[in-house]
């Protein structure tokens, strides 16, 4: 591999790295939206994170949290935030296999494939 | 308590980890579990599911940074992530069947661990010897530029690493880390990478591992909003903080103090987790 190869790739991740942080700004405004709702709602309930109850439903599935945030309930907002979060990290794979396909590098192609079919079923197997 | 006397001490605490996670190099994963567990008695699940949306905060926020300090290798980052976030899909199935208290005494040990590299001075290691067939096949070799002339580097123990990657995927599942320090060991000590490449490798595939866990913690239901709000809201602005106030301030005394730090959570939560309240 030359060195030019090389450079292209870490031009690229510049580029990259720019686009997830516009992700993690775009998150953190969901998340301090869904902050202001949730708080104004819920800010004086009594809590207490020392037992563990799994979320209800609405909050850990997508179309749940869709649902939910469009109703405007500040919980399933924030929830819609780390969704965005969670997808930075993949879209920035997904960029990579897209880089590596227009080098017409099928090898990396198959590995960054192999990483996205990881992580898609981490995110759609779990229940 | 009620949620905004609870968020509020949070969000400072988490705006300490952030600045204390850049301004160290670290990371805030490892301060941010025992935080929560054993500072604000939440239970270690949520504590873990809120740790990994943290780390990919960090790990994303400070991707163009990184970039511009250093020369990230994309493809051995990427030929380990399929290591790295196996071994996290691995970590999450198997944390339900490993009891909290095996969990804690686990973070303890890796919490030793890591205060003991993070003040040990590592020279840069002269990597030698036939060059490895794997990495040649994958085109792993590459350069960085530098003052005076792009500087070549060979690639050296590719499945050595990878096998660490796999267990970096482990920990980080079932501790809520990012697993750096162990994927800078496989990188720079197993690997023969170069510090420049090594660091910025490594910050981008910490996210990449923790997506994979946290979207498996996400559908189980333990990354609670109320929580993960200050946390994440926290870890970022603290995060951000930190890179202003002394950038690439690594200094080691800064380090020596954080190893101290470590090690004193390190036996605090070991004890406690012995006499079986974690």
């Amino acid at each position: 591999m030359t060195a030019a190869t090389g450079h292209q790739d870490a031009r690229i991740e510049l580029l990259v790295g720019r686009l997830l942080q516009a992700g993690v700004s775009l998150a953190a405004a969901v998340v301090s939206l869904g902050a202001i709702v949730y708080l104004v709602k819920h800010g004086s309930e009594q809590i207490d994170y020392k037992m563990f109850h799994a979320q209800p439903l609405e909050l850990r599935t997508l179309t749940g949290v869709m649902r939910e945030a469009a109703a405007f309930d500040g919980g399933a907002i924030i929830q819609l935030g780390m969704l965005l979060l969670i997808a930075t990290p993949i879209l920035r794979v997904a960029s990579a296999a897209y880089g590596f396909a227009r080098q017409g590098n099928r090898r990396y192609v198959a590995i960054t494939s192999a990483v996205l079919g990881i992580l898609s079923y981490g995110l759609l197997a779990s229940k | 308590m009620t949620q905004l006397q609870l968020a509020g001490p949070i969000l400072l605490s988490a705006i300490g980890t952030g600045v204390i996670g850049s301004l160290t190099g670290l990371g805030g994963g490892f301060i941010l579990v025992p935080l929560l567990t054993l500072g604000f008695g939440v239970d270690l699940r949520y504590a873990i599911g809120s740790s990994l949306v943290a780390v990919i905060a960090t790990s994303s926020g400070s991707a163009a940074a990184y970039v511009r300090q250093g020369f990230p290798n994309i493809r051995i980052g990427m030929f380990l992530e399929i290591g790295s976030t196996a071994g996290a899909l691995l970590g999450a199935f198997l944390s339900p069947f490993l009891p909290s208290t095996a969990i804690a005494i686990l973070f303890g040990c890796v919490l030793l661990h890591s205060a003991y590299h993070s003040v040990r001075v590592l020279d840069e290691l002269p990597h030698g010897g036939p060059p490895d067939r794997l990495a040649e096949y994958l085109e792993m070799n590459s350069s960085y530029p530098a003052p005076g002339g792009a500087v070549s580097y060979g690639v050296y123990h590719v499945s050595r690493g990878f096998l660490l990657m796999i267990v970096a995927g482990v920990l980080s599942a079932l501790l809520g880390i990012g697993s750096g320090i162990v994927k800078v060991i496989a990188l720079d000590r197993v690997m023969g990478l170069p510090f420049k490449v090594s660091t910025t490798t490594s910050n981008f595939m910490i996210g990449v591992t923790a997506a994979a866990s946290a979207g498996v913690y996400f559908g189980r239901g333990y990354i609670q909003p109320g929580l993960v709000m200050p946390v994440a809201l926290g870890v970022l602005g603290g995060s951000v903080l930190g890179g202003r106030i002394l950038p690439g301030a690594r200094t080691r005394r800064l380090r020596i103090l954080f190893a101290t730090v470590l090690v004193a959570v390190a036996i605090y939560m070991i004890a406690r987790a012995a006499l079986g309240r974690i």
